[in-house]
């Protein structure tokens, strides 16, 4: 069998240029993973998979192609490669794209801690001890918890390799461990899922299987009885996820490809004010260990910290080398690549930065309103900025959470939610590659019965 | 089509060199413990795609898969292993890591005879797939529809195109000895348009295709339909004003909206859920989940559309299954672990994404039957109300039942008149109660254009939706009109 090596993607961008690119980048991505899940106490599921891809963009001038083939032998990988340039050739000529300058990649790359160094795959007999130890937690905590979809505990290992025409390569490995829970409580004809996780790249950094069986109960066993409410005008405090995810849609929203498209609110808007002051929204690819973490980007430029919105002032769009020259600016870092696709951009490890509140003085500021925990569907016109989601959570009153209420919905506009953000909280918990922590929403218009 | 994808069933023993003796001794190996079942499934995968921006067909891309699952069953549980490489020693790795589920070790290993193929339908023998039309034809039509669209309305700004075909070629062999191979083609045309009048900026989009042949696109000039109804969503858009909030008595158009079925009721049927007891319609067979005005099919029967399958991901032959008759809960849909379990017949709908995922239960087109209104009578019914023509996404709980779809097109109806389009809104309901709020049905069935996918658990597979006009008596509208 053909190894994934800097052998290899040097053989494939040589190959690449003699069949007639001027330019080429190779992405090979290994990957082994093992999953094991249990089920009411029993095992249910063991997954175990490897892989390996390699992933090629030439350019013939300003005519580019993307391809990606598990065929690695070389006999085949250059028939493929001939194949991929010729795609090339009857692309359109395109001014703004082609390879990075040669003077921004890095000429050394940080150490991120992005492997574990004492732990790789998790052997399944321990990885269904873990599920089954979260999963019977969640059951014993309550009897009410009286059915499961089951947990499931993962473990994975990759390496990626990147190198391009130009003189640039690097790689990384790392590691990655997720432990998933979701108990049912049932109370007579209802019943309500929860749904926990702890996931790290330390296998010894992830939080306790127990706690997160309890966590899971919790979140389930509050759901019970749920009502929906009255159409109304009223705040909302997100909880952390719930945050995390309305930041994932700015960053979207800041994104150059959404921009130079015109398919974005933010278009127009750098450098102005999109959020209430006290918002800032931190990219950081340089946390040791965090999950979204990486030495160099998808084109091979270097990563960074930076200040996403500063003090509520759009201070930077999130830019691959194609959206930058479109837009007159200099890449941000924030390329990302799947093997086989033309770069995108993502964020790295994106986190609202904390501020002074406990989450109890959030909700204990609200007189009326909703403690949001839970949205579903994918309601965000990015054009627009209009929101419109399905949503759960708990009715506060009186400062107090109440009782819990779903089937309903929360709509208003992404510029005004950000402007609206009236308290934030001090619990920021890296649990995910995007955090934020609790937050108060000023006013939005709640669709209930 | 050359002879090999004449015969899928030849095509892994030549191209990778295996043969029916080794499949047999690696299934031989994955039983070797007392399990119940074991399946290899072989996937051969070429895709290309094409996009245009800024009138510029800049974005081409290309890729060749293949890998190999191993699937063993013991009881209700399941090991599975998978390898994108499709050797004999791979295999055997693989069947000894699935096999790790069956804890107890067998007395014997158990003898399997490979056979002949299952029958399947012919639901898309194609003559010619898109991939051998050649790239510059496909990049042309691109091209022609930024130029139609952009002289249609000088508020159109910008217009994305995309060309999307593939090509699967796959295999299941099971330990009873089946074996199952099929050519599967796939491709979808879409258009975005971004509109901007000065004052407001909207998007719209539309697209379709199938298991078709790149002259579906041609004739009729569908590609000029696809393009126009994009730049029309869009700039009808521009003066759409704050959707109402609260719940409202909704008309839903034909065709894509049927999304409400696939999310209200389709996953919570899914044979998986049921099983297990966690869906919201557990133990519901025979009692009454919808108006008697309602009835609702699963088929993966239909040819070129593209839910359809000629035999599913486990190699079973795709069926027609009535899920709602008149009101009255049917059936479910079923893979074959959950069909043994429940001890029901599979129904065609174990499906997979690929080599690297156990299949589960999914659904594959789904529709509502047509009613005898005429969706003329029915916009005249109502006082107040929504009419909604075009949905986003949708998503469900089916534990809680709790399901939401986004309209992205969608009027208001005043005094039995669609008079001003509102802005996109979100509908929430909850499944085994929305379809017994159904008062009419029209008669006018329509199947979506052929861009759904779904997902379940991270896996994404092609499916399709249909559905006539229909009323529903109150359902919650999330505007931002309070």
């Amino acid at each position: 069998m053909a190894t994934v090596d800097i052998e290899l993607a040097n053989w494939a961008l040589d190959e690449a240029r003699r069949k007639g690119a001027s330019a080429a980048e190779v992405l090979c991505v290994t990957a082994e993973s093992l999953a094991a899940g249990v089920r009411l106490g029993e095992v249910e599921k063991l997954k175990s998979s490897r892989e390996r891809r390699l992933g090629l963009r030439v350019f013939c001038g300003q005519s580019s192609a993307t391809s990606s083939t598990a065929e690695l032998e070389r006999d085949s990988l250059g028939d493929f490669i001939a194949n991929t340039v010729e795609l090339a050739r009857l692309s359109a000529a395109d001014p703004w794209a082609g390879l990075p300058d040669p003077s921004m990649h890095p000429k050394s790359l940080p150490e991120l801690s992005l492997a574990d160094p004492d732990s790789g795959i998790v052997a399944a007999d321990r990885a269904l001890e873990i599920a089954r130890t979260a999963e019977n937690a969640a059951l014993k905590f309550d009897p009410r918890m009286k059915n499961s979809e089951g947990a499931e505990f993962s473990s994975g290992r990759g390496q990626i390799l990147f190198a391009n025409s130009q003189g640039f390569s690097g790689e990384y490995s790392g590691t990655s461990y997720t432990l998933v829970v979701q108990p049912i409580a049932q109370d007579g004809d209802a019943m309500q899922q929860g749904f926990w996780y702890t996931s790290n790249r330390r296998f010894g950094k992830l939080e306790d299987a127990e706690s997160v069986g309890i966590t899971a109960a919790r979140r389930a066993i509050r759901r019970l009885g749920a009502r929906k409410i009255k159409t109304m005008r009223a705040p909302i405090v997100f909880d952390p996820d719930m945050a995390a995810g309305l930041i994932r849609s700015i960053a979207g929203a800041a994104s150059g490809p959404s921009l130079y498209k015109g398919a974005s609110f933010l278009v127009g808007q750098l450098g102005n004010p999109i959020a209430a002051p006290g918002v800032t929204i931190i990219d950081d690819a340089l946390i040791p260990g965090g999950l979204g973490s990486k030495p160099f980007d998808g084109e091979g430029l270097p990563t960074s910290r930076k200040n996403l919105v500063d003090k509520g002032v759009l201070a930077t769009y999130l830019l691959d080398c194609y959206s930058a020259r479109k837009l007159g600016l200099a890449p941000t870092g924030n390329a990302a690549r799947s093997v086989g696709e033309a770069p995108s951009v993502s964020t790295t490890n994106l986190y609202l930065a904390p501020g002074s509140y406990t989450p109890a003085q959030i909700i204990g500021s609200v007189k009326q309103g909703l403690y949001l925990t839970e949205i579903i569907g994918f309601g965000v016109n990015m054009v627009t900025g209009d929101y419109s989601r399905g949503a759960g959570g708990i009715w506060i009153e009186n400062g107090e959470l109440a009782y819990p209420v779903n089937e309903i919905t929360i709509a208003g506009n992404l510029k005004d939610m950000m402007a609206g953000v009236e308290m934030i909280g001090n619990d920021l918990n890296w649990r995910s590659s995007t955090v934020a922590p609790t937050i108060k929403i000023a006013e939005m218009t709640i669709a209930g019965a | 089509m050359s002879n090999e994808l004449l015969a899928p069933d030849k095509f892994f023993l030549n191209r990778f060199g295996v043969s029916e003796r080794s499949f047999e001794r690696i299934l031989g190996t994955a039983l070797e413990r007392k399990a119940d079942y074991a399946d290899l499934y072989f996937e051969y995968r070429s895709a290309e795609g094409l996009g245009l921006e800024e009138s510029m067909v800049n974005h081409t891309s290309k890729s060749v898969s293949h890998g190999v699952g191993v699937r063993v069953c013991a009881e209700d549980r399941t090991g599975y292993a998978y390898s994108d490489e499709v050797t004999i020693d791979r295999m055997r790795l693989a069947a000894e890591a699935a096999r790790a589920i069956a804890d107890q070790r067998g007395t014997t290993a158990a003898a399997v005879r490979v056979g002949t193929p299952v029958a399947r339908h012919a639901l898309y023998d194609l003559d010619s797939t898109p991939l051998e039309v050649p790239v510059q034809e496909r990049a042309r039509l691109l091209s022609e529809i930024d130029r139609v669209v952009r002289a249609s309305d000088p508020r159109v700004k910008n217009v994305m195109a995309s060309f999307a075909c593939e090509r699967k070629i796959v295999m299941v062999v099971n330990s009873d000895g089946q074996v199952a191979a099929d050519v599967q083609p796939l491709c979808r045309l879409n258009v975005t348009v971004i509109a901007d009048d000065g004052k407001g900026r909207q998007m719209g989009s539309y697209g379709g295709g199938g298991r078709v042949e790149w002259n579906y696109f041609i004739e009729n000039d569908r590609w000029r339909e696809y393009a126009l109804e994009a730049a029309r969503q869009a700039i009808v858009n521009l003066d759409a004003v704050d959707a109402p909030a609260g719940e409202m008595v909704v008309v839903l158009g034909p065709g894509w909206p049927g999304i409400l079925l696939h999310e209200a009721i389709g996953h919570g049927l899914e044979g998986d859920f049921n099983r297990k007891g966690v869906s919201a319609f557990a133990n519901r067979i025979g009692q009454k989940v919808a108006s008697e005005l309602c009835t609702v099919i699963d088929d993966g029967t239909i040819p070129n559309r593209r839910g359809s399958l000629n035999v599913d991901d486990e190699g079973t032959p795709t069926s027609r299954t009535v899920l709602i008759e008149k009101g009255i809960l049917r059936g479910y849909l079923q893979d074959r672990m959950n069909a043994r379990l429940m001890k029901m017949a599979p129904t065609g709908n174990g499906r997979r994404e690929s080599f690297a995922h156990s299949p589960m239960p999914r659904m594959t087109n789904t529709f509502m039957l047509n009613g005898e209104s005429t969706p003329e009578e029915i916009i005249k019914s109502v006082k107040n109300g929504l009419y909604a023509v075009s949905f986003g996404g949708g998503q469900v709980d089916i534990t809680n039942g709790k399901f939401v779809f986004s309209a992205s097109e969608a009027y208001l109806i005043e005094d039995g008149q669609v008079t001003r389009p509102v802005k996109g809104a979100t509908l929430i309901g909850n499944g085994p109660d929305v379809l017994t709020r159904v008062s009419m049905v029209g008669n006018n069935l329509a199947l979506d254009a052929g861009i759904g996918t779904c997902g379940k658990d991270g896996q994404s597979v092609p499916v399709g939706v249909g559905l006539p006009t229909i009323r529903i008596d109150g359902i919650t509208v999330g505007g931002t009109r309070a």
